[in-house]
């Protein structure tokens, strides 16, 4: 049997601890994070605000003209039931102009520019409130690479990381997330009327099912579509997860020396805290 | 006869040696302050645990000449110690170590000997492997240390329980991971299994320290506890914070534990050298390291 659920006060005490050692072993006590609307970013700032107190937070909506009401007000939910700090900054007039130089461009590379104006905005509110980035991708959307490369994926922590979007929800029931947010259909809100599973072409629940079990339990391709899963499916999801591997790790160095970045230069990335 | 424990379940910082020792000490006034006895620190505790390239800055080598070691074998004048640092040996090689101070004097370094290198561990990369186990005399009793991995391998508590151990001194840098709907993740809950049963097994107490804290994603969940030579809890720390726990151990409790189960007594200890011979022996089998 696959079974998803997660102890709720154990994985809250754990990451609460997490962004709370990460932000201030390197002397920092604030953090910073758009807040789309969405169920990851409405989580991420409620953990935030229980690690580091709700003053120490600052949500940031960037909408642009196409983003939807709904997102706005959900957001503005989010704010007013942590009482986090906050910010509205609209993303229109930095994204039209290169935009506007490409009359053919598509939906992917405009949603593209739009995650990563909001990345440029986020880290430099993160200079001006002198608090870390905190990221929202779950475990689902980095395994499937769905997610902006140095957009939305680009932060200085990843609290959800580990958790899939089925986990996410659970959580989110128990930390107090607005339902209007949980019980909304997950959306990136780059044009109107997208939704995550209508682009993706299945749910989080069924692919959260395939994907504990490709990669938390170790099954085989073949194993997976011997439990049941379609074996197109599993073909799709598997490349999905190989194919966007890039978004996982860093650019690789070419080595030319004895020792080099990466490979044999080797420190954590909390060295002398 | 009677040993207060103090178990120390520490968060550390990762490659500052300086400040660790500080913690230690403040440590030890606050072990001493409650009148403990012997005052247990976890694995790496005076340079947290994931080192990599730093392992060569932050080794020492026990004694009295270390600038580190000298304030350590002070304090062991008022309060046994187990510390757990990263040693350079003679030769340059690099070990996990777990070091018992007494009376200004080092009783005994255990060396790491099983090194995980798998999944998220990488010790084999940068340590040496300990290639030893042994038992030693403490003021309490005859005493074993083994460091995380090693109370992983049956053999390993099995050979200081038969080299005479009555006490089993565990120390730990466990990072948690198995996150299910169970209250504590699946690493902890493993290790309170283990050790539950080497302490019903052996007859033997068993007192294990485990980190909290995190290093990069990794979290260490804590979790200390202290099980008599039935099996039973005597105690336990809370998880995922700092504690420092106290628990005295009776140790005539051996007398009666094993009047009634004398599993000591009856183990056939020369069965299992000739089995084991024979087992090796066989060409199929591998003789391990």
């Amino acid at each position: 049997m696959i079974d998803l659920s997660i102890n709720t006060k154990l994985a809250t005490q754990i990451l609460s601890n997490f962004i709370y050692s990460e932000i201030t072993r390197v002397g920092f006590s604030r953090a910073v994070l758009g807040l789309s609307g969405g169920l990851d970013s409405a989580l991420s700032c409620f953990l935030a605000a229980r690690a580091m107190g709700p003053e120490k937070v600052l949500a940031v909506r960037m909408p642009y003209r196409s983003s939807s009401q709904d997102s706005l007000d959900d957001a503005q939910r989010v704010i007013d039931a942590i009482g986090v700090n906050s910010l509205t900054i609209p993303i229109t007039e930095m994204v039209d102009p290169l935009i506007e130089r490409f009359p053919d461009m598509d939906n992917m590379r405009k949603g593209n520019i739009m995650a990563r104006v909001r990345m440029v905005v986020l880290f430099d509110q993160s200079a001006a409130f002198n608090g870390l980035v905190l990221g929202t991708g779950n475990k689902t959307e980095i395994l499937l690479g769905y997610t902006t490369i140095y957009g939305d994926s680009a932060c200085a922590i990843n609290p959800l990381g580990d958790l899939y979007k089925t986990q996410v929800r659970q959580l989110s029931r128990d930390l107090g997330v607005p339902q209007a947010v949980i019980t909304k259909p997950p959306s990136a809100d780059l044009w109107s009327g997208q939704t995550d599973e209508g682009e993706l072409g299945f749910t989080y629940e069924e692919v959260d099912r395939l994907l504990f079990l490709l990669v938390d339990e170790r099954y085989s391709p073949q194993e997976c579509v011997e439990a049941g899963f379609s074996q197109a499916f599993v073909d799709e999801v598997v490349r999905k997860v190989q194919r966007n591997h890039f978004k996982r790790v860093m650019p690789p160095i070419c080595k030319l020396n004895n020792r080099t970045i990466g490979y044999d230069f080797l420190y954590p990335r909390d060295w002398g805290t | 006869m009677k040993c207060k424990l103090a178990l120390a379940q520490i968060n550390t910082v990762l490659g500052n040696v300086q400040v660790n020792l500080e913690k230690h000490l403040e440590l030890i006034d606050q072990a001493l302050a409650q009148e403990a006895d012997l005052l247990v620190f976890p694995e790496l505790s005076m340079t947290g645990y994931l080192l990599q390239d730093m392992v060569p800055q932050v080794a020492l080598r026990p004694n009295a000449q270390d600038p580190v070691f000298s304030k350590l074998l002070h304090a062991s004048q008022k309060i046994d110690l187990v510390v757990g640092f990263v040693q350079e040996d003679e030769r340059n090689r690099f070990y996990i170590a777990s070091g018992y101070l007494s009376g200004g004097e080092v009783v005994h370094v255990h060396q790491k000997i099983y090194l995980p290198t798998y999944g998220l561990f990488d010790e084999g990369r940068f340590f040496a492997w300990g290639d030893s186990v042994r038992a030693f005399d403490t003021r309490f009793g005859r005493f074993g240390m083994l460091v995380c991995e090693d109370f992983w391998h049956a053999s390993v508590p099995y050979l200081l329980w038969q080299d005479g151990a009555d006490v089993l001194i565990f120390s730990s840098a466990s990072p948690g991971r198995g996150l299910s709907n169970e209250p504590q993740v699946d690493s902890a809950r493993w290790v309170d299994h283990i050790n539950r049963a080497y302490a019903s097994m052996f007859t033997t107490f068993v007192a294990h320290t485990n980190r909290v804290g995190h290093e990069d994603g990794l979290h260490f969940w804590g979790g200390a506890m202290v099980y008599d030579p039935n099996g039973d809890v005597l105690a336990r720390a809370p998880q995922n914070e700092e504690t420092l726990l106290f628990c005295e151990i009776d140790l005539n409790q051996l007398h009666r534990t094993r009047t009634r189960l004398p599993l000591l007594r009856d183990e056939r200890t020369a069965l299992v050298q000739r089995e084991l011979s024979r087992i090796l022996m066989q060409d199929r089998r591998p003789s391990g390291r």
